[in-house]
């Protein structure tokens, strides 16, 4: 690779390390949530759980495997903000209503 | 306005002078498509978990051997792919063009291997336990209908992905790509493995069978 190719390719972030890292942390999440699948938990905390952990693991992927933590924050800004808005606004009748029907359910 | 508060406008972000986002045009684009199908499988998820929590005969047909066992592999695998990705992809930015098709190839094998055993579960829940997208022997109906629909539209995004590595593996490989074009595909590739972080606990692990 000539200099001038280097001088524009610097845009190289993290190590085999970090990688490496954030793969393991992936993979013990998953271990944890298969675990928690063991145990009889009420749906609604099951679903809680789950997603909760789910959505780390997420962070972890777009954070480090698709480079946004080292990108220009306002990237960051145009992409996850609206994404999260449009997301929670899908969830408006979900709380309310599904949780409403799985305690009428006979016992 | 004199020259040179001309030339100190150009320069800065938001006036032309500079990318605002510091990408190139190919990344921005990929992560504008990004958001759209995110809110696409949100779409589906969220429709998933509302009948998933409101049905309560849902069935549960997923014993912890061999079905959570497989889809557990399978996660393993489609992280594995995201790791050889992401390496890929900074051999690529090293300029080291062998290393990079190398990493290629083993993403491309692990998401080719996901789809066989995935295949390979849809059909043995078609011909032994025969579910379809209206009706299973288990309860409610409309199972069938969320898991294929869910894991089809997954299952689709991994192989188009298989199809766009093979391309971009081909063409860094012989020198007509750059590897940002390699970077750009490694976005597509890490957002079809977060999409099944959510798959493989609210489709699986909300249905698991622990009578098995």
């Amino acid at each position: 690779m000539s200099a001038h190719e280097a001088a524009i390719d610097t845009h190289e972030v993290g190590s085999t390390k970090l990688f490496a890292q954030v793969w393991f942390w992936l993979l013990l999440l998953t271990g944890i949530e298969v675990f928690l699948a063991y145990l009889r938990l009420h749906p609604s905390l099951m679903l809680t759980i789950l997603v909760g952990l789910s959505l780390i693991k997420a962070a972890l992927i777009v954070s480090y495997f698709m480079h946004l933590r080292f990108e220009h924050l306002g990237l960051f800004l145009l992409l996850i903000p609206a994404t999260v808005f449009c997301i929670c606004m899908m969830l408006i009748m979900f709380f309310p209503d599904s949780l409403r029907l799985i305690d009428l359910r006979p016992h | 306005m004199s020259h040179t508060e001309t030339e100190g406008i150009l320069t800065t972000p938001w006036s032309g002078g500079a990318s605002p986002f510091a990408v190139n045009s190919k990344k921005l684009g990929m992560w504008l498509f990004l958001v759209s199908d995110s809110l696409t499988f949100s779409a589906v998820l969220v429709a998933y978990a509302y009948v998933r929590l409101s049905n309560p005969d849902w069935p549960r047909p997923f014993e912890i051997w061999p079905a959570i066992a497989k889809s557990t592999l399978m996660t393993l695998i489609l992280l594995s792919s995201s790791l050889t990705m992401v390496l890929g992809v900074a051999a690529a930015h090293r300029g080291d063009r062998k290393k990079t098709v190398r990493y290629l190839m083993w993403t491309m094998i692990f998401g080719a291997a996901f789809v066989v055993i995935h295949a390979t579960e849809w059909y043995t829940l078609i011909t032994q336990e025969h579910v379809t997208p209206w009706s299973n022997p288990w309860g409610a109906p409309l199972f069938g209908g969320t898991f294929f629909g869910l894991t089809g539209l997954h299952m689709l995004h991994v192989t188009i992905g298989v199809a766009y590595l093979a391309v971009i593996a081909w063409g860094f490989g012989n020198g007509r790509f750059k590897s940002e074009d390699v970077e750009v595909s490694g976005l597509y590739w890490h957002f079809v493995d977060l999409v099944w972080m959510f798959i493989f606990p609210l489709v699986y692990l909300m249905s698991v069978n622990l009578k098995g």
